[in-house]
């Protein structure tokens, strides 16, 4: 069954057509990539699932549920979290007060408890801090937890993003370029954590990634853009042997 | 083991919740003494009451520029509202001066808080620079409307306001204030406050309704801010609307900025120094506002990144232990 649906999506910005009639359906537990030359409009579909946008034309929906034209928090809710191409912590904010900021909507009390901390304060921040901990630790953030978002190291806050929209409960977690500026070390690593979270959180994951290995490594399916428009869609080793494909990439 | 500190955790009454009760009851007593005893002179008792004013319009605009991060300029029109509002009730009510008082804090309040969410809601969509520049004429129309109205006694204001405000109310307030907009910041709300300072686009995709938590913050800190003004009508028993010109929310924006965005610890150092200052400068005579103005800029150059921070860095005030960090691990 499809988790997520997308049918003829399109979007104009004045003139230019950034994204033209792209179908994606995606199976619940997939590791989806999304791949493409520069300026394919990779991010502007994320920005368009987001709400971030709002498309021109076409349906998107998520188990079923209609998400065109919902806010951006609203989205979030449904189930769909996503990380930013470049990377937007909250960099005056502890490691641990960046997830627990994104547990907001799962463990609620009245703005009256904040004021007064009554015992249900104590209780219920205790349970956000060990829920919190306990996603750092997948991503072995555990150890850095009262540091300022700012002072982690590039690929942590990397890391943190994902932690961050992890725990906001998604069905659906979109990773914008996850491997950016990361050694190949830290990228094998990465891969690993990507599919551990997929098993472990049962969710369903589309990434953006311009680093093949990781591409080719753990996603099952790929679509790939060029202009706005699907190019080819497929398993990995079709999708990147397609003489289309390589030409979009390297030119002819 | 970790029973034990489960169990701590859960209940109010915790060992560090007791020290804070102690604390604040060491600080009446202080506060009485330096009122009441002979440490002081009269000039300088006088001072308690404004530097008490003062400490609860910094730590409440606080909560808009350092934990919301927007550039408010216009709390004095907020205090202005609480000011009237509280001399208003009074002035006209038959009660005992407790019910009296009590009734003038909490009305007054919450009409500024009112004018928080109608100024709030239309203007809290704009940022930075031109939210500054709203919030000061929005000031410049709460002053010019007294001005205008016949019940605030136009130009010449209010006068014979009954002098309840001493050291007791405003120790009281300084604490009320404290406590909750520490709370507040500490807790899910100020973490998603917090949240929006720090990137608007990242709050929302975590789920966070980004505008009805910026008109949170904004209303709370117009509620304390109207209680400060009640506060000072009650304390000077004059009220004119030229008190309240965009002045007067510069002066408070300064002590924040001094302070230290975000420090609440900042704001009440820095509203204690600020208050102190110009009586202190008093013997310079003429040279008195100038040698203000150059100690200001002076403290400003040495501080860039306020009060709290420096002293803190430097071992002289113990590090402020933070509720969200976890210290089992």
């Amino acid at each position: 069954m499809s988790l997520l649906e997308v049918k003829n999506l399109g979007i104009s910005f004045g003139g230019l057509r950034a994204v033209d009639d792209v179908n994606l359906n995606i199976e619940k537990g997939q590791l989806y990539g999304l791949i493409g030359p520069n300026g394919a409009g990779k991010t502007t579909i994320f920005n368009l699932l987001t709400g971030v946008y709002r498309p021109t034309t076409g349906t998107i929906k998520l188990d079923g549920v209609d998400i065109v034209g919902k806010s951006p928090s609203e989205i979030c809710q449904t189930g769909i979290a996503r990380t930013f191409q470049n990377i937007r912590l909250f960099k005056k904010m502890t490691v641990l007060d960046n997830v627990k900021a994104a547990l907001h909507n799962q463990v609620k009390y009245s703005l009256i408890t904040s004021f007064f901390r009554t015992s249900s304060y104590y209780q219920l921040e205790k349970q956000m801090n060990e829920k919190a901990m306990e996603i750092l630790k997948v991503f072995d953030l555990d150890g850095q937890a009262s540091y300022l978002a700012s002072n982690l190291p590039y690929g942590k806050q990397r890391k943190l993003e994902i932690a961050r929209g992890l725990a906001t409960n998604p069905k659906l977690l979109l990773l914008d370029e996850p491997a950016a500026g990361m050694n190949p070390n830290e990228t094998a690593e990465l891969m690993e954590t990507i599919r551990l979270v997929r098993d472990k959180y049962n969710i369903t994951i589309l990434l953006i990634e311009h680093d093949m290995k990781l591409v080719t490594g753990i996603c099952e399916k790929i679509l790939v853009l060029n202009f706005g428009t699907e190019l080819a869609t497929g398993v990995p080793e079709e999708v990147l042997n397609n003489p289309e494909v390589i030409t979009a990439y390297l030119g002819e | 083991m970790q029973n034990i500190k489960s169990n701590k955790n859960h209940s109010a009454f915790t060992k560090k919740n007791l020290f804070i009760t102690a604390g604040i009851i060491l600080g009446f007593f202080v506060v009485m003494l330096l009122a009441e005893g002979s440490l002081l002179n009269r000039q300088y008792k006088s001072l308690i009451v404004p530097i008490g004013i003062y400490i609860i319009l910094a730590v409440s605009l606080n909560l808009t520029t350092g934990f919301l991060g927007e550039l408010s300029l216009g709390h004095a029109g907020f205090m202005a509202i609480g000011a009237y509002t509280g001399a208003l009730i009074t002035l006209n009510l038959n009660m005992p001066e407790v019910a009296e008082f009590i009734i003038a804090l909490i009305v007054g309040g919450s009409i500024a808080a009112i004018f928080g969410v109608l100024i709030g809601v239309p203007v809290l969509r704009l940022k930075g620079d031109y939210l500054a520049i709203v919030t000061l004429a929005f000031n410049e129309i709460i002053r010019s409307i007294i001005n205008f109205l016949g019940i605030t006694g136009g130009a010449m204001g209010l006068s014979k306001i009954p002098r309840y405000t001493n050291y007791v109310w405003v120790y009281a307030m300084v604490v009320l204030t404290i406590i909750i907009i520490y709370n507040l910041v500490n807790s899910r709300h100020g973490r998603a406050i917090s949240a929006i300072r720090d990137n608007y686009v990242a709050a929302e995709s975590i789920g966070l309704k980004v505008s009805k938590y910026k008109v949170m913050a904004f209303v709370i800190a117009a509620f304390f801010a109207g209680i400060a003004g009640v506060l000072y009508g009650h304390n000077l028993s004059v009220l004119k609307p030229a008190d309240f010109d965009y002045n007067k929310s510069i002066e408070i924006l300064v002590i924040v900025v001094l302070g230290g965005m975000g420090s609440i610890r900042g704001s009440i150092i820095a509203a204690a120094i600020l208050t102190f200052l110009p009586e202190v400068l008093r013997a310079a005579d003429d040279f008195r506002m100038l040698l203000y103005a150059v100690v200001l800029i002076a403290m400003m150059l040495f501080n860039s990144s306020g009060i709290r921070t420096r002293l803190e860095e430097s071992g002289k005030l113990p590090k402020l232990p933070k509720l969200t960090r976890n210290k089992a691990k």
